[in-house]
């Protein structure tokens, strides 16, 4: 296999007037072709920040420290803003959480798709319009003509979605970046979509990096899982080995705190402790303040990896 | 980010709201000095003639120079001031506390009341206030008073709506449905429970708005409603001085002018430096 | 087009309530009336004529009537200045005013527009500040103050602007046969050339002393809303897209940003429609504006109601307008309605 997307010890700042946010420290990861990988994390664990920087689209404030993002061939950090544009939306797509406020609110959702479509698909105007009702008939929208001609705000939210992914497809990218793509849609349209997503990367062997806090729903549909916390990657393995054998405390306490078919609400956790301040000196391990396993050990940086196995990586000292 | 960047942003620290609301402030309570003392600070008798000194330039005896009537201009600025605040204060004033008792009013009770005094603020509002302030003026008379009266009816309905749109909000938050549920009538619960927490911000509307009050009154002036020559007001000096600029002496109308201008920038700096005192996020 | 009519009985209630106002501005106000409408030169025995003639010996129910029943026949009442009928006075000279507002308008926006959308795109940096600036400082100076100082600076001091004569300088042109009554559009018409260039020589600097009061507003709320729709998702959507910085800058940014843009514009309107009146003053410029302050000053009632009631009705008209606008811009307005 090939990889689709690398990054290797990436490290992002944010320069805030209360001092540098230390985002992202030497996260690396890599995406096969055809390949669903999940980001998993609480709010603020860096997760959006990373596929933001994937996409080339971070904050003015945000600071590249090191390391590489290699997308195909092309070095993200490096390329400038023309090579960028032109990547996007063609070969790297990305859809929102809240896809009602991701749609430009006085467009025809036809149009939006047309106007990615006549930047990078090479298309005769003519033909514009219909590939961009096949785009909306593709994600399963009924009546694609009719909703050709619709505003985002006459459709729900799930449709929204769908016109989002029609747009992200519509010029078959090899990857797809999904930051939490089903947070405020209803539980039985969240798996619509989600089937939808999993349906399309397979059928046109797209990558897709799933962002989401949710370990269950990434349980359910990718193929390997890494965990953040406090913008580090922790753990990464593929999904079944993760979910029956996590080594990294904090994998397993976000297992314990997912609700699964089986599980009832007392026997649900809630982890204790909260994220560290990244504007402070942080230890080599960020999670050892809340962590039980904490010994010693820990605070000696460098905090090395350890494979558990050939796809199972943890970074901890006192794995499970 | 951009050298260009950079550099405004220092400029902008440097020169930061703050300080600059200070600066607003310090020439305010000159003018208002002005206004309080103009008469004995003055250097000439504003209404004194000097046919020996008609037109003069400005020079070391006087400093803005004379008019057709060789009256000192500095003069006749200084005093002026008294009359031009004093009009725009009274104006916006008495808009504050009717706009305050009636936005009251129609917040709290709603029905009736609010639909009425809605319509009326409305009726108000479709008009081009300058337009609608002449109007008065020529019905009610043409004084002073009427002036004062007319901006004080175009201002009306900007404390109206905003006293409104607060007391309406304010009425069902927890601490003054617990004053009504403890008994106490409406005037008490008004006074005592919602108007303290809404005169902040109708205080910096009142100083935002003050800037606007001091052009109407003076643009009155200027076409010649209420101020009658020879009294000194910078509207009916800026006209007087108007008709020698063909001729090219400027200091008749600059003067008087520049003291319009001043006054009107610094209570809107003052306004906009309150509004980020009292609430920053609405800057724009 | 069921929106349409909607916004057309809109206008209903503004319309009647500035009737109201005006009626009560002429007829209910402390005083006599009839002394007003006999004008200042009037005796007892001219005073009586007048009260019966325009029938204020009546009740006021009964005048109210009587008032909107003229106004329907567009019968404003005769101006004491001029001997004529006050309709036929200001239709005269609303083409006039029409011209320079437009002017101004344009002129306010073709500047404000570009300096806000410029400052929002470079927030904090020195040209955001340098817009920011100038514009506080153009929104203190009293329009009156800035038409003599453009008239000292550009026909005194630099001899570029014509003499401020009014619409033309008759001595020298002769106006362009009536078509529109706007003599630069008179003008084109008449295919003169020559006096086009004078009339418009003769607008710029009254419709650059006008428009720049309406500068403020339209940067600040630009600016504003520009950096709003900037910041927004589907801003983020479109850069995600790869569309190229101008399209999302115009189609995305641009298109949502100017509904708020255009909800100010009842404002700026009501800036320029009473600002007209001290350009006109300051110009010599023979509009409804300069009409009505000679009324004013002469007492003649009749001809200041209607200029007051030309003037409302002329803004409830230019709001309905802006409404529409508004509805053209954003589909979700016209499916509210």
């Amino acid at each position: 296999m090939t990889a689709q997307l690398t990054i290797e010890d990436f490290s992002l700042v944010f320069r805030t007037r209360h001092g540098t946010v230390r985002a992202l420290e030497d996260v690396s990861l890599s995406v096969e072709r055809g390949e669903i990988v999940g980001v998993v994390g609480e709010s603020g664990s860096g997760k959006s920040v990373l596929a933001y920087a994937v996409m080339g689209l971070q904050d003015a404030a945000a600071r590249v420290q090191g390391g590489r993002i290699l997308f195909g061939g092309l070095d993200m950090l490096g390329a400038g803003e023309q090579a960028l544009a032109d990547v996007r939306g063609r070969e790297l797509a990305m859809i929102f959480q809240s896809p009602r406020t991701a749609l430009n609110p006085i467009r025809k959702v036809g149009a939006q798709i047309e106007d990615i479509l006549r930047e990078h698909a090479n298309l005769p105007s003519r033909e514009l319009r219909k590939h961009a009702i096949a785009a909306l008939a593709r994600v399963r929208i009924p009546d694609p003509e009719r909703r050709y001609n619709a505003y985002p705000f006459e459709l729900s939210g799930g449709m929204c979605q769908r016109v989002m992914i029609a747009m992200a497809l519509a010029c078959s990218p090899f990857l797809l970046i999904a930051d939490e793509p089903t947070t405020g849609l209803d539980v039985t349209t969240q798996a619509v979509i989600m089937d939808l997503i999993r349906d399309m990367s397979r059928d046109q062997r797209m990558s897709t990096l799933l962002i989401t806090h949710d370990l269950g729903l990434a349980g359910e549909y990718c193929d390997r899982i890494a965990v953040m916390h406090a913008g580090h990657m922790v753990e990464i393995a593929p999904v079944e080995e993760l979910l029956s054998r996590p080594a990294h405390p904090y994998t397993r306490q976000l297992l314990a705190a997912t609700p699964t078919p089986r599980s009832t609400v007392e026997g649900l956790v809630s982890i204790p402790g909260q994220l560290p301040d990244l504007r402070r000196d942080l230890p080599p391990c960020r999670f050892s303040a809340r962590c039980e396993r904490h010994v010693a050990l820990c605070d000696e940086a460098p905090l090395p990896w350890t494979s558990l196995s050939a796809t199972h990586l943890v970074r901890c000292r006192v794995p499970l | 980010m951009s050298r260009a960047a950079t550099l405004g942003r220092n400029i902008g620290h440097a020169f930061g709201e703050n300080r600059l609301t200070l600066v607003a402030v310090a020439i305010l309570l000159v003018l208002l000095v002005c206004a309080a003392f103009g008469t004995a600070l003055a250097p000439y008798d504003p209404l004194m003639t000097d046919s020996t000194a008609k037109m003069s330039p400005p020079s070391g005896l006087h400093l803005f120079g004379t008019d057709a009537l060789g009256r000192d201009i500095l003069s006749r600025v200084v005093v002026a001031a008294r009359l031009d605040l004093g009009m725009a204060i009274s104006a916006v004033v008495l808009s504050f506390v009717l706009g305050l008792a009636l936005g009251a009013v129609a917040g709290y009770f709603g029905g009736w009341a609010d639909r009425i005094i809605g319509r009326l603020m409305d009726t108000i509002m479709a008009f081009p206030l300058f337009v609608l302030a002449m109007g008065i003026v020529a019905a009610l008379g043409n004084s002073v008073l009427n002036i004062i009266l007319a901006t004080m009816i175009i201002n009306l309905p900007f404390y109206c709506r905003f006293a409104r749109g607060e007391v309406n909000v304010r009425r069902e938050m927890g601490y003054v449905e617990a004053a009504r549920m403890g008994g106490n009538r409406a005037l008490p619960v008004l006074v005592n429970h919602i108007i303290p927490n809404i005169l902040p911000a109708m205080m910096v509307q009142a100083s935002l708005n003050m800037g606007w009050a001091i052009l109407n009154a003076a643009g009155l002036s200027f076409i010649g409603l209420g101020v009658r020559p020879p009294t000194p007001e910078w509207g009916i000096m800026v006209s007087e001085g108007a008709s020698f600029i063909i001729s090219g002496e400027w200091w008749t109308f600059v003067f008087p002018g520049a003291a319009l201008v001043l006054a009107v920038f610094c209570f809107n700096l003052l306004g906009d430096g309150l509004r980020d005192l009292l609430d920053p996020r609405r800057r724009v | 087009m069921a929106f349409l009519w909607k916004r057309l009985l809109g206008t209903i209630p503004s319309l009647l309530g500035v009737i109201v106002v005006t009626f009560l501005l002429s007829h209910a106000l402390p005083g006599d009336p009839a002394a007003y409408f006999a004008g200042p030169a009037a005796n007892a025995a001219s005073i009586a004529e007048v009260r019966t003639k325009l029938g204020l010996d009546q009740p006021l129910p009964v005048q109210f009537l009587r008032y909107v029943g003229d106004l329907a026949h567009g019968d404003l009442g005769n101006s004491l200045t001029t001997g004529q009928a006050v309709t036929t006075d200001l239709l005269q000279r609303l083409p006039a005013s029409l011209e320079l507002t437009f002017y101004a308008l344009v002129f306010a926006v073709a500047l404000a527009i570009p300096m806000g959308v410029w400052a929002a795109t470079k927030p904090d940096s020195l040209v955001d500040h340098l817009c920011r600036a100038s514009v506080s400082v153009a929104a203190a100076f009293p329009t009156f103050f800035v038409g003599l100082l453009l008239v000292y600076i550009f026909y005194f001091l630099l001899d570029i602007a014509p003499e401020p004569v009014g619409r033309l300088n008759e001595i020298l042109y002769t106006a362009p046969p009536h078509v529109t009554g706007a003599y630069t559009l008179d003008a084109l018409i008449a295919g003169d050339f020559a006096t086009f260039r004078a009339c418009l020589a003769q607008l710029v600097l009254p419709a650059i002393s006008l428009g720049l009061f309406a500068l403020a507003p339209i940067a600040r709320i630009t600016r504003a809303s520009m950096l709003q729709a900037l910041g927004s998702d589907f801003t983020r959507t479109a850069r995600a897209g790869g569309l190229p910085r101008g399209k999302i800058l115009i189609t995305y940014a641009f298109r949502n940003a100017l509904l708020p843009v255009s909800n100010v514009l009842g404002m700026v309107f009501s800036f320029l429609l009473g600002s007209n009146v001290l350009i006109e003053q300051v110009y010599g410029w023979q509009g409804i504006g300069a009409y009505a302050v000679t009324a004013v000053l002469a007492s003649d009632y009749a001809a200041v109601q209607g200029f007051v009631l030309m003037m409302a009705v002329l803004y409830v008209l230019l709001n309905l307008l802006v409404d529409l606008l508004g509805t053209v811009i954003d589909p979700r307005v016209r499916f509210e309605a």
